[in-house]
């Protein structure tokens, strides 16, 4: 193979057709207020952790409802489980306890 | 698939073209890497169909690639452009025909500029008389070569000896059609069919007896781009946008594509053997040769008997023999690399992963 | 000499829910009622419509009721306004059944017409077999055969067709399409319980009593997944599925994905055939084509001209309670004009 000093870019887009929902799907079953984000910003606007780290409790749950599980346990990675987003969460859910679960269920093999 | 209602869109989108005495403008890329397809072009219309096409010897690229490369600003664009439209002027002609995507995507913008800031246009005047010494007044009709193709297509098809049809088969070769991102996506009005279902190809094609592909990457660009490709450390977008079309069209088996854009055209080719060498895959349904990537003008030009040797086709990077084999042209093999008075030109290396004839 | 309400004439021009609405509050007052409906039934857009959101009220049964109780209106359907000439005191309005009435105040109760979706050339309706819009699904869910619904595994709604959208002329929101793709996410969920359901949205606007619990019930209960981006093309792979891209904004990455059934949320759009009845009059219109009342805040059901009043969606997207309201509003600025003269 030639190396012309460039290459083919790898795709950074969503391709919904390649998400194997399956965990997803565990997960919402275990936490079924995952489902219920409305991607407000408050839980990640209030978290401690999110000035000195990528940890962003909206994102994780966006992320993983689009496969992109890695990046979203990378951040949970940071949490510190204060519980702080569960103060300010409009919706009522339980992100300590949704955290936790998602450790849970993604960190099986 | 309702093609009625590609019709209906097309109906939207039709566009006046007169039917002869044309001025014609070339294209940079076109002449220097598929000479034969602009000779191919001005022979088909002046000579098969009777038409008078004037060529000045005197003009000039637009300046497109390096206004669009931002090295030059507009208004040199539009001093060059002013004054192909006097040389126009003085040749006593009104309908102006450019062979270039790009090309045809400038003058369309600097037409509508005009028409939107008169004051810009006066200026312009001033500029091209302290250049030259020149006048100028805009055409009356702005085409791109292959909206000339478009509008004789049924002549093309009358005069055709190899019909797009498989031989072996019977059936329609399947064809891409590739329109340069300057035809329509600039100005959908000033093109045949529009920017989301291009007619000017595709009609080309179903009149000649192929049946157009429709597939997902249909409408992006071909990667060529000009700062993407310009500079090497961005080549690697113009190579993955590339790919990207040729990962989503290969499922249809595409046996040919056809383009309307010297860039596209080059790009499309080019990079199919950049893409054999860096990852080993070659498209297409004859292994390991790739996909045939050729102009309008290159595809009627076949179609109507022109031999594929002068016409230029072993410029192209991909061996367009398979092609010519399902077309059932007649060809000689071994005139190749053969230049004029059957002089020797060597025989160019064979790629490791994308194979020649 | 004291004129009675009933020696008043009204003709009021087409016959959706604001029309209906409208000539029974008036006809309520004792006026004379003429009710003019081109189509060949009572009802508007009502009439292609399933089940109302946010309950999932049957349609069939506002309209029934609606029509239930006509008392004295003079209704036609299949007729439309052929002339219309001002007089010195009211109006002359001919109508294609010819009749000649001599009317004291006229109502437009014209509505809108739904976004011809094939106008987003993008999105290829007409083009692609499996892209419909949400009348098509609406038809479909009363039981008329859509041959794309054909057990679709993959389905997704894109909000906006034709609303916000400047390259199509239509600048403003059509406030139901929302709603609309929310309940009809659940709908089709309700159906196919396995498919997977997308909604491609801008901005919910759930902006309604009920809407907010629909929108909640649909992310918890049917598990509808909402993307923000707006989808930007659509074209078919090698098997006719539909290949769709949007961008998901909240991630701030492209996103493509491969659907069995795409429903295009067409919005409201000016109903073309109040224009000639618009010019007549000198009724001043709005950049969009709608009616343009007197004004927005204190006098949305009267008009520029003299005895001549809007109700419902002729003069912008409105819901059907705002529609309702219009419509009796409508008949009390018609009363206190008709009692001033």
């Amino acid at each position: 193979m030639i190396d012309f000093g460039y290459g083919i870019s790898p795709s950074s887009a969503i391709n919904l057709d390649k998400f194997d929902r399956t965990k997803f799907e565990e997960l919402a079953r275990e936490e079924p207020d995952v489902l219920k984000c409305m991607a407000c910003g408050s839980c990640a606007a209030s978290c401690p952790t999110a000035g000195h780290s990528d940890m962003n409790l909206r994102r994780v749950i966006l992320l993983l409802g689009r496969g992109r599980e890695d990046e979203a346990l990378r951040m949970v990675s940071h949490c510190m489980l204060c519980g702080k987003c569960l103060i300010v969460c409009p919706r009522g859910i339980n992100t300590r306890h949704l955290i936790l679960s998602v450790t849970k269920i993604y960190q099986k093999k | 698939m309702n093609y009625e209602g590609k019709k209906k869109i097309w109906s939207e989108f039709q566009k006046e073209i007169p039917d002869d005495k044309y001025f014609y403008a070339r294209s940079c890329i076109r002449q220097n890497f598929n000479p034969g397809a602009e000779q191919a072009f001005l022979d088909i219309v002046r000579n098969r169909f009777g038409k008078d096409f004037y060529e000045d010897p005197l003009h000039t690229t637009c300046g497109g690639i390096a206004y669009h490369s931002d090295t030059t600003p507009e208004e040199t664009s539009m001093t060059i452009i002013a004054r192909q439209f006097s040389l126009m002027n003085q040749a006593g002609y009104r309908n102006f025909v450019v062979s270039c995507v790009t090309s045809f995507g400038l003058h369309s913008e600097i037409l509508q500029t005009w028409e939107e800031h008169p004051e810009i246009e006066e200026k312009i005047h001033e500029l091209l008389w302290k250049a030259c010494k020149r006048e100028f007044t805009k055409p009356d009709f702005l085409m791109h070569s292959s909206d000339i193709m478009y509008h004789y297509r049924f002549l093309i098809s009358e005069q055709a000896k190899y019909p797009l049809i498989n031989v072996y088969s019977g059936e329609p070769l399947k064809v891409v059609e590739h329109i340069g991102c300057h035809y329509s996506k600039i100005f959908p009005s000033k093109s045949v069919g529009g920017a989301e279902y291009p007619r000017v190809l595709a009609g080309l094609v179903e009149a000649l007896g192929g049946s157009v592909v429709d597939y997902p990457e249909r409408r992006h660009c071909c990667g060529f781009g000009f700062r993407q490709y310009l500079v090497k450390a961005n080549r690697g977008y113009s190579l993955t946008n590339t790919y990207k079309k040729f990962e989503s069209m290969e499922p249809f088996h595409p046996d040919l594509i056809i383009t309307n854009c010297p860039g596209c055209n080059y790009f499309l080719d080019r990079w199919q053997y950049v893409i054999a060498e860096t990852t080993g895959k070659t498209y297409g349904d004859t292994p390991g040769y790739g996909i045939p990537v050729l102009s309008s003008e290159e595809v009627a030009a076949l179609v109507m008997g022109y031999d594929p040797w002068d016409l230029g086709l072993q410029m192209h990077q991909v061996a367009v023999e398979p092609l010519l084999d399902k077309m059932g042209v007649q060809y000689d093999k071994s005139a190749k690399y053969k230049g004029p008075g059957g002089k020797d030109l060597g025989v160019p290396a064979s790629p490791a992963n994308i194979r020649i004839f | 000499m004291e004129i009675s309400n009933q020696q008043r004439n009204i003709v009021v021009i087409g016959g959706g829910p604001a029309g209906i609405e409208a000539s029974r509050a008036l006809d309520a007052m004792g006026y004379t009622v003429f009710l003019v409906e081109r189509d060949g039934r009572l009802g508007g857009h009502l009439c292609r419509w399933d089940r109302l959101f946010p309950y999932g009220t049957p349609a069939e049964d506002v309209l029934s009721q609606l029509t239930a109780s006509m008392g004295r209106i003079k209704w036609f359907t299949a007729t439309e306004v052929t002339q219309v000439n001002k007089l010195e005191r009211g109006y002359n309005v001919i109508l294609s059944n010819g009749l000649s009435v001599l009317a004291d105040a006229l109502l437009l109760t014209t509505g809108f017409t739904l976004f011809n979706a094939s106008k987003k050339e993008e999105y290829g309706y007409g083009i692609y077999d499996r892209v419909i819009t949400n009348a098509d699904l609406e038809d479909w869910f009363s039981g008329i055969p859509v041959p794309a619904v054909d057990n679709p595994r993959r389905i997704g709604f894109v909000h906006c067709v034709g609303s916000r959208d400047e390259k199509v002329g239509n600048r403003y929101c059509s406030k139901v399409c929302c709603a609309t793709a929310v309940k009809q996410a659940c709908e089709i969920k309700e159906k196919f319980p396995d498919a997977v359901v997308y909604c491609f949205y801008m901005d919910l606007r759930m902006f309604g009593r009920g809407y907010e619990d629909m929108y909640l019930e649909a992310q918890k209960k049917y598990g509808v997944i909402f993307v923000r981006g707006r989808v930007s093309e659509v074209s078919e792979d090698k098997d006719g599925h539909l290949f769709v891209k949007a961008e998901d904004t909240l991630s701030g990455k492209p996103l493509r994905v491969t659907l069995d059934l795409l429903v295009l949320m067409a919005g409201m759009s000016h109903n073309r055939a109040v224009d000639p009845i618009a010019r007549t009059l000198a009724l001043s219109t709005m950049e969009d084509g709608f009616l343009k009342p007197k004004d927005s805040l204190t006098a949305a059901q009267a008009s520029y001209c003299t005895g001549v009043f809007y109700a419902g969606a002729c003069t912008g997207p409105k819901t059907l309670p705002e529609t309702m309201a219009e419509a009796r509003a409508a008949a009390t600025s018609i009363h206190e004009y008709l009692q001033e003269q």
